[in-house]
């Protein structure tokens, strides 16, 4: 079974996901990062692959994709890092990147090497659903790969009941129509939203991005959903560490706490 | 047949490659731009506006110094005379009436040169619209009268700080504030890239220029098909505009000036078609400049407007299907062309145009040949390139 219909089927509330951009700080820190990740009891790991030009992203994930880039990350040595992850990592790990550097690498190789490392799952914020129904989802299954798709505050019901229909894995819902690390706090506008996409009785659980970064803000997003995913709080957080891994169980175990 | 598709695609090239959280903006645009576009109501104020506030139609001069020099019958699309300097308004008018009847309230768009920020500053103003407009870091240093002009006009400019610090991070930061807000804000994009309708409504509204050529030229020659259409290519609206009418007549060869920088091989270009592969930017499948791994490559040119490591959907595929001819023009020779130009017509072209003159050095044509190069906007905004550049 799929390690992410695994967790969903054991854990359904307060779900944790960590996003963070392969090869930053520094090019070898993305197993240890992972590793650090897992110790601190998250439910997810979210790795970002790096890209030139990502424009769903907000400064704090820019940089740090810029950074693992002049590190000499790409999805090459991405690939190399994660050879034999598995025999350490054992929970759900989802690859989160732009198309065009997996069209550059090729669809097929791309999904045939996740299948290989043990990926779980994909987020490509700039793939269509129509595009994915039309090219890709039958490789994705092939190589047992969950798509996950994104949905805002604008996405209208008839969308959602789509994308809810073509996924089985489960729903990112962007807090606010909003880049990555853009706000901070959750609204009552945005709470109206969690409720009414809550009230619909998806078949997938749902994840609260964007705008998630501590205890309470995970809480919230939480009592509205299956839980929540943290991006750019965490690059901060591991952008100033001195102690990485120490530093990252215990920020982990604050929000879950 | 040269067209595009209901899915937004020109042969491979197209689509709307986009995150989720821009799908309800694109699609109320892509449902509703075609039917305000097509009314009466829209088209009345469009022509109008072209008429009397661009200045439309904008002349067909004969350049007959130039035409000797080459020998060729060289006439000259004076987009350089349209209000605001540039062909870059006849864009903004258009998607600023639209903005206006899709009930929004606030205009954001990109700019390389400046002419399109100054453009749609202009149309702004002139709807008393919020603006802000989003310029590279380096572009605001090259190109200041602009930014000033911006300024004066009302509009806010923000600098890109990111990548290369030019037209492609000042696109992706639009794009960012564009996701940030969705309800009451218009992006007008200035060329014909981006996801779909952007690539073909930019070029409808741009094709005006070739819709004048063919009653112009019926004019001077008796017949409305040049031999050859030359226009320069960053995203490519100009072009788009001038080519529209003329994708299907075979007959007419449409050539396009892309900006080699200072070399094919030096590392310093912005020659898309030489250097560039398949690849998705900005939210289309097109040929764009990258790595073996996908990265987007930061390209050079001497002119803010060429420099822009891709281009629109449509020159893809004319490139693709061997229907274009694509041209790279280094830094150095568009220079002497803007001089050239200079001194035998009169006319200070723009960086971006001296790139499509210099292209007639590049390509073989027949003595009688009837050439017409559209003149994509004036040389004001690139004194300072000029005075730096020093060749004169």
């Amino acid at each position: 079974m799929n390690r992410i219909h695994y967790l969903f089927n054991n854990k359904q509330e307060r779900v944790l996901s960590i996003y963070f951009t392969a090869g930053f700080p520094h090019l070898e820190d993305t197993i240890p990062v992972m590793e650090a990740i897992q110790a601190g009891a998250a439910d997810i790991i979210e790795i970002g692959v790096p890209y030139s030009d990502p424009i769903a992203d907000g400064p704090t994930i820019q940089d740090s994709n810029k950074i693992a880039l002049e590190n000499g990350m790409s999805m090459k040595k991405l690939f190399e890092q994660l050879k034999g992850f598995r025999a350490k990592i054992h929970i759900p790990v989802v690859l989160m990147g732009y198309l065009n550097p997996i069209i550059q690498f090729g669809m097929e190789d791309f999904c045939k090497k996740c299948k290989e490392v043990g990926i779980d799952g994909l987020i490509v914020p700039d793939l269509p659903m129509q595009q994915y129904l039309d090219e890709f989802k039958s490789l994705f299954e092939e190589y047992g790969l969950v798509n996950t798709f994104l949905i805002s505050p604008q996405t209208s019901e008839k969308r959602i009941r789509e994308i809810d229909e073509n996924t089985d894995g489960f729903i990112y819902m962007v807090s606010s129509h909003s880049i990555t690390g853009a706000k901070s706090g959750i609204s009552e506008e945005q709470i109206a939203y969690f409720k009414r996409v809550q009230d619909m009785n998806l078949k997938n659980p749902r994840l609260i991005g964007f705008g998630i970064s501590d205890a309470e803000t995970f809480t919230t997003a939480s009592s509205y959903s299956h839980g929540a995913i943290i991006g750019s709080a965490f690059i901060k957080k591991i952008k100033e560490s001195q102690n990485q891994s120490q530093d990252i169980q215990d920020y982990i175990k604050a929000v879950i706490n | 047949m040269i067209r595009v598709d209901e899915k937004g695609f020109y042969g491979k090239f197209g689509g709307a490659y986009i995150p989720e959280m821009l799908h309800p903006n694109i699609e109320e645009l892509r449902d509703n731009y075609e039917s305000i576009v097509a009314s009466e109501e829209f088209q009345q104020e469009f022509q109008l506006l072209l008429r009397d506030f661009v200045g439309r139609p904008t002349p067909l001069y004969f350049a007959s110094r130039l035409s000797e020099t080459f020998g060729a019958k060289i006439y000259l699309k004076r987009e350089d005379l349209c209000h605001t300097g540039a062909h870059k308004v006849n864009n903004t008018i258009g998607q600023i009436i639209l903005a206006k009847k899709l009930g929004k309230k606030r205009i954001i768009a990109e700019t390389g040169a400046g002419q399109h920020g100054v453009a749609t500053a202009t149309v702004c103003a002139l709807m008393g619209m919020d603006c802000t407009v989003y310029m590279g870091e380096l572009d605001i240093e090259r190109q200041r009268p602009n930014v000033e002009r911006m300024k004066i006009l009302g509009a806010k400019v923000v600098p890109a700080t990111s990548g290369s610090r030019t037209l492609k991070d000042a696109t992706n930061e639009a794009m960012r504030q564009w996701i940030n807000n969705p309800v009451d804000t218009h992006y007008i994009i200035g060329s014909v890239v981006g996801p779909h309708p952007y690539p073909e409504m930019v070029a409808r509204f741009q094709s005006v220029i070739s819709e004048e050529m063919k009653w112009q030229l019926k004019e001077k020659e008796g017949r409305e098909n040049p031999d050859l259409v030359i226009a320069c290519v960053g995203g490519g609206s100009n072009a788009a505009g001038a080519f529209y009418h003329y994708y299907n007549t075979p007959d007419v060869r449409l050539i396009a000036a892309e900006a080699a920088g200072l070399g094919i091989s030096s590392g310093k270009s912005a020659a898309t078609t030489v250097l560039g592969t398949p690849g998705i930017l900005h939210g289309s499948k097109t040929i764009l400049m990258q790595t073996e791994d996908g990265q987007v490559v930061e390209p050079h040119s001497i002119s803010a407007g060429l420099d822009y490591p891709g281009i629109g959907p449509v020159h893809a595929h004319l490139f693709d299907i061997g229907r274009g001819e694509f041209v790279a023009v280094e830094d150095e020779d568009a220079m002497k062309a803007g001089i050239l130009l200079s001194r035998t017509e009169g006319i200070i072209p723009a960086i971006e145009t001296a790139h499509a003159i210099h292209a007639l050095n590049m390509i073989e044509y027949r003595k009688d040949d009837v050439i017409v190069i559209n003149l994509s906007g004036r040389g004001d905004k690139d004194l300072e390139t000029y005075i730096k550049w020093g060749g004169y």
